[in-house]
């Protein structure tokens, strides 16, 4: 009689565990997909049936906004722009980053701890704080203007996350790996590019995506820091503040899907590879 | 010929020291073993000699040839990892040619070494195996083979079987020995367990804060320690010791007994003898027996000679009670004498 009503309450509580689970998961999803459903229904939509109500769930595949901006002066260049600066920003993020990363882990120096709070530190100056000293160096030194310069201000907003991340990837890797490397005809560097590396690509190429997502996605040191070689979130800012909501909706929804797509491209490095990456 | 010599080498790490002045040979195709508890300084010696560490005096000549300024990967050796460091991305044949494929060996002969070795560590069936598919066992092997396809002037283990349950330890323990005697290159094995280095050792160096406390074969260790530490350290159970005092012309006096001993001007020894040196008689130490463990094989008694404790191994069929008070005869040729201030044995 007892053994029964336990067996009963566990499928009980198992029941309303997999209701919570499946709740949550949908949940999740919902807060995720929800906006850009509606974000991508607006940018199909004729501005008429945007500025409607109520809404339609379906898009009814008008491209004209869309065909505005294809055409709108400025705009393929201002994307150029943004692909450029991010993509710089991803590599030199990395170059400087991992090396950080790997150094924190493996070597003991003085000062090591003050180091890894200085590069969180980084990040607690607001950036309008900096944006005016910095355009004022960039206008000395010629930097103002060019994607370089840009990448460069992006690269030090990512530089703290690229450490960090390939910080705590390095420092999952037994030194025993490469040791053992060592032991079999490895130097240094060639142990680091046939072991060390080969391990952490997925992490290293989870921190890149990251790196290219913050320069995609900012707009402050982009507006101050261009003027004609604008990225294309400085450039929608300039230009959609002013614009009815249809265009507003399409300009978002350019923001948005080449992130998008750059993550889906490279989701499968985001997840297990050897085994080793889902920890 | 890969003979080691290890000359005046010491390690410390800031104030502390960790290894203090080894000078230890080794001859070609030895099975060294060095033995000690946690932090003695034997892994630091091992690496040391690997190259992942660097002594902070002394020398290493392997072959006659100094190796202490070189990096690891162009001084001979080969090692086996406690934690196997298997390559997690590599498939068995890969990581057991990794090294192979650093040194630009042919495709061939890549393949045809690394399928010996693998027949030899009977893990032929494994090669396109990834490490995580594995057991601990499989991965020590992957480990052992990727060594020995090195064909190394010397291999380095580190606690290699440490890691593995009794009974697989038992087996390899075994193989090893066969394969590392097989393959001709000389051996340094440090691990902590006695019954280990007892059974694989060519020879024992028995190390103890930083020292190297005795370094000589298996059962000279066992019979003759030269220091009380080895005594105390090695066999299971451990040596018994007792205080002597001096009676003149090399007669000590023990627990109320005379025993004839060195001849020194020493007032007090200490007198050692193990556990199974002993047997029951009329006439010798008396102890009173404290607790009996049957254990198949013999029977062990732990006693108490004087407040001191004192253990010895019996014969199983000998009837022990708990309290009895036992006669016990030392087998006079087993008898060693240590020093009190050196702990040092007195030959």
């Amino acid at each position: 009689m007892t053994d029964t009503i336990a067996i009963d309450s566990s499928v009980d509580t198992r029941k309303s565990g997999r209701f919570l689970y499946v709740a949550s998961v949908v949940l999740l999803c919902a807060w995720v997909i929800v906006p850009i459903y509606f974000l991508l229904i607006n940018t199909l939509s004729s501005p008429e049936a945007v500025n409607s109500f109520p809404k339609s769930f379906f898009p009814e595949f008008n491209f004209s906004s869309l065909q505005f901006f294809a055409g709108f002066a400025g705009m393929m260049t201002a994307l150029k722009n943004s692909v450029v600066v991010a993509l710089m920003t991803m590599v030199m993020s990395i170059i400087i980053g991992a090396p950080a990363g790997y150094a924190l882990s493996r070597f003991d120096f003085p000062g090591k701890g003050l180091f890894r709070l200085l590069i969180v530190l980084t990040r607690a100056f607001p950036l309008p704080l900096l944006a005016l000293p910095l355009a004022v160096m960039f206008i000395q030194t010629g930097l103002d203007d060019t994607a370089f310069g840009l990448a460069l201000v992006h690269t030090t907003l990512a530089i703290p996350f690229a450490v960090l991340i390939t910080f705590s990837l390095f420092s999952g890797i037994p030194i025993e790996l490469e040791e053992a490397a060592w032991t079999l005809g490895c130097t240094r560097l060639t142990a680091f590019t046939k072991v060390v590396l080969p391990l952490i690509l997925p992490g290293i190429t989870a921190s890149a995506i990251f790196a290219f997502v913050i320069s995609w996605n900012e707009v402050f040191a982009a507006a101050v820091l261009t003027i004609e070689n604008r990225t294309l979130t400085a450039f929608l800012l300039q230009n959609l503040d002013t614009s009815p909501l249809h265009l507003k909706f399409a300009g978002g929804f350019i923001l948005v899907v080449p992130a998008l797509i750059f993550i889906f491209a490279v989701r499968k490095y985001l997840f297990a590879m050897w085994g080793i990456a889902n920890r | 010929m890969a003979e080691i010599q290890i000359k005046n080498i010491a390690k410390s790490f800031g104030a502390y020291q960790a290894l203090n002045d080894i000078n230890l040979t080794i001859a070609n195709q030895e099975f060294m073993v060095l033995l000690g508890a946690s932090g003695c300084g034997k892994s630091t010696l091992l690496r040391i000699i690997a190259g992942l560490e660097t002594a902070s005096a002394g020398e290493i000549l392997i072959g006659g040839k100094r190796i202490d300024h070189l990096s690891p990967k162009d001084r001979g050796i080969a090692m086996v990892f406690q934690n196997y460091a298997v390559f997690p991305h590599l498939t068995v044949f890969e990581n057991i040619g990794f090294g192979l494929r650093m040194h630009k060996l042919p495709n061939n002969e890549v393949t045809q070494r690394v399928e010996k070795v693998a027949e030899l560590m009977h893990i032929e069936m494994l090669l396109k195996r990834y490490s995580g598919e594995l057991s601990g066992g499989q991965r020590q092997r992957v480990a052992v083979a990727r060594a020995l396809a090195m064909e190394p002037d010397v291999i380095l283990m580190d606690e290699p079987l440490s890691n593995l349950d009794a009974l697989l330890r038992m087996e390899m323990r075994a193989e090893l020995k066969g394969v590392l005697a097989a393959s001709k290159t000389t051996a340094i094995y440090v691990t902590h367990d006695q019954v280990e280095a007892m059974s694989m050792a060519d020879r024992i160096s028995v190390m103890h804060q930083g020292n190297i406390v005795q370094a000589a074969s298996p059962i000279e260790v066992y019979r003759d320690p030269a220091a009380k530490f080895v005594g105390s350290f090695i066999g299971n159970p451990p040596m018994n010791f007792l205080p002597a005092v001096a009676k003149g012309s090399g007669k000590w006096e023990v627990a109320g007994q005379s025993f004839n001993g060195p001849r020194t001007d020493k007032a007090e020894l200490q007198f050692a003898i193990r556990p199974e040196d002993m047997a029951l008689a009329n006439k010798g130490i008396s102890a009173i027996a404290k607790t009996v463990e049957p254990l198949g094989a013999h029977l062990l008694v732990t006693c108490e000679v004087d407040g001191a404790m004192f253990r010895v191994v019996l014969d199983s069929d000998t009837v022990v009670k708990t309290g009895q008070t036992l006669t016990l005869a030392p087998q006079s040729d087993r008898i060693r004498w240590f020093e009190l201030e050196t702990t040092l044995a007195i030959p």
